[in-house]
């Protein structure tokens, strides 16, 4: 007869700092950094990416109707403030039963929340634009679809990047809400930790959260600043 | 590679406003009432009037930024209802007051605008906005790279010129183009806009407020009331001595005599002999060059407390009949130095005001 596998599994020594039971322990967050940590954080940028590029592309579209179709403006900003105040959890509580625990779930809601301020901020810059460059565009013949592609949306890109910075730090925060529905990101390590008393996991995918959100502002602030080097220049001396 | 063709300029059309009415959707009182002048090729013709005189709905209605409600509008005997709205501006240099540079475009990018939208090859379209920049004094290697935002006032409004003449137009639209400026820089700006104008001789519609600007700027002026209604379309000349009403008469000012002034050079005496020849004793009278005007003259005399300026020859300009030189510098001279040609009296200054 074989020898029964131990009835509690083998875990191996605990390091000195995690039998110690202390606040962080940096080498058991490093063991833990390829099988635990990355992944939760690739799944979390992920999450945020897919919502941000679509709630933008949806946010653009709307802005760019209500630019032309300006009645339209009220209402749309209507749905999406109201959308807007809808508390996360409370809204995945009524996605659940159509579309399920799943990623679609997660993602229509942070899809929904990302449009208020998206919408908001690009129709701001769109009404922003000088008024005297669209009538120089006009006057000069360029047709109304050139003077949003060449002038309009060109000159709103500071809004647009104001608008996603907002957004993607906001929706950031959102995905850890999203480890109720799908078991995915920084979130479903904060959640599964919570119910412990090992403090190293939920502090150390907290501060990756935190360190996603900036970074991710870091590298939109850059672009905006690639975008724009027109918005740069000082008056020469 | 195709061969960039030199461009051979476009030449200038007449304008022709023909019983053109603009009713604004709304508007109990028409913008443009029954507006009828032509503008003859080559020539700049101020719209001058109070706001709200539909200067600038007449101006936009060629460009068909507002569309005409009655009457027609011909560009070199063409209908502008017949054009397509985009093609036709396109074929329209346009300039407005605050420039309506792109800000988020380069300089050349800027005046390369409308040569793009028209599909012209990347180096003739580079050929050209070289030419131009240079014809509006900022070279493109020095200026072609940098925004809108890092050039002056007087600087932005050339690039705007120079984008207007891009595609080479016949006629050029501008709506208080200069009037963002301050006094210097407009009067500077001004003066090369006229040198580029001798050049260049299209049929400029030119909107202004500034009775002084208009007199400067226009070979003729419209002059709008209330209403939008045409009160006068003359010369400036005339338009200053026969006012052809009171409005016209209080809208150019108490002072179109001195105006007028502004109308004659110096050198304009000289040519019909009226300048008296210098005697020993004028050498204490103040000097001006004879490219001055009779209104300068003026008010040298007033401000010196003369009877008369000694005229000298302008620089550059040829040796009236070697007259004497004037020596010492006179008080309020600004052109000693020049040849003598002899002395504007207030007499005559006032005679050639008054012809």
């Amino acid at each position: 007869m074989s020898a029964q596998p131990p009835v509690i599994p083998d875990y191996g020594e605990p390091s000195a700092c995690v039998a110690r039971d202390a606040t962080f322990c940096t080498d058991w967050f490093g063991d833990h950094w390829w099988n635990l940590f990355w992944p939760a954080l690739v799944q979390h940028l992920e999450l945020t990416l897919i919502a941000v590029v679509l709630g933008f592309v949806l946010a653009v579209g709307a802005a760019v109707l209500c630019h032309f179709k300006s009645w339209l403006a009220a209402p749309v900003s209507g749905v999406t403030s109201f959308l807007y105040t809808v508390p996360p959890l409370a809204l995945f509580q009524l996605l659940v039963p159509v579309t399920g625990f799943s990623v679609l779930t997660v993602e229509i809601a942070l899809v929904l929340y990302s449009l208020y301020l998206l919408f908001t901020t690009i129709l701001t810059g769109l009404r922003e634009v000088p008024e005297d460059a669209v009538r120089a565009a006009r006057g000069m013949g360029l047709t109304r679809r050139q003077i949003l592609f060449k002038v309009e949306l060109r000159l709103a890109v500071p809004s647009l990047i104001s608008g996603l910075r907002v957004t993607t730090v906001m929706t950031i925060g959102i995905v850890a809400i999203a480890a109720y529905v799908v078991d995915q990101g920084l979130g479903s390590l904060i959640l599964k930790a919570l119910q412990s008393p090992f403090n190293t996991q939920f502090i150390g995918a907290g501060a990756l959260a935190v360190a996603l959100a900036l970074a991710a502002d870091g590298a939109l602030v850059l672009a905006g600043r690639l975008l724009t080097p027109w918005a740069r220049t000082r008056r020469a001396a | 590679m195709t061969q960039v063709r030199p461009e051979t300029p476009a030449a200038a059309q007449d304008i022709v406003f023909d019983h053109v009415v603009k009713t604004y959707p709304n508007a109990t009182v028409p913008a443009v009432d029954d507006l009828s002048l032509t503008v003859p090729a080559g020539e700049i013709c101020v719209l001058l009037g109070p706001s709200g005189s539909g200067k600038t709905t007449a101006l936009m209605m060629v460009n068909r930024l507002a569309e005409i409600t009655g009457g027609d509008i011909r560009i070199g005997g063409r209908s502008i209802r017949d054009l397509d709205p985009i093609r036709l501006r396109r074929s329209i240099g346009y300039v407005i007051q605050q420039t309506g540079l792109f800000p988020h475009l380069s300089i050349a990018e800027n005046v390369a605008t409308v040569p793009k939208v028209l599909g012209w090859g990347k180096k003739r379209i580079k050929e050209r906005v070289g030419q131009l920049l240079e014809l509006v004094g900022l070279p493109v290697d020095e200026y072609g790279r940098r925004y809108p935002s890092q050039l002056s006032g007087g600087q932005r409004q050339r690039v705007g010129i120079a984008r207007a003449l891009a595609a080479d137009p016949p006629v050029m639209l501008m709506d208080e183009p200069f009037g963002a400026l301050d006094p210097i820089t407009r009067e500077h700006v001004q003066d090369e806009f006229l040198a580029l104008h001798e050049r260049i001789r299209k049929t400029v519609i030119f909107v202004s407020h500034d009775i002084d600007e208009a007199v400067k700027m226009g070979d003729r002026i419209a002059i709008f009331r209330e209403g939008g209604k045409l009160a006068q379309y003359d010369t400036p000349r005339t338009l200053l001595k026969e006012p052809a009403d009171e409005f016209v008469a209080r809208f150019v000012g108490a002072d179109r005599g001195l105006k007028r002034l502004t109308l004659t050079r110096l050198a304009d005496l000289a040519g019909s002999g009226e300048l008296s020849p210098a005697r020993p004793d004028d050498r204490s009278l103040p000097v001006l060059p004879a490219d001055a005007s009779l209104r300068a003259a003026l008010s040298l005399m007033v401000a010196e407390g003369t009877e008369g300026v000694l005229v000298t020859a302008a620089e550059g300009a040829p040796d009236a009949d070697g007259a004497a030189r004037a020596d010492g510098t006179p008080a309020g001279g600004t052109g000693a130095g020049g040849r003598v040609l002899g002395v504007a009296s207030l007499d005559a200054v006032r005679k050639a005001g008054t012809a």
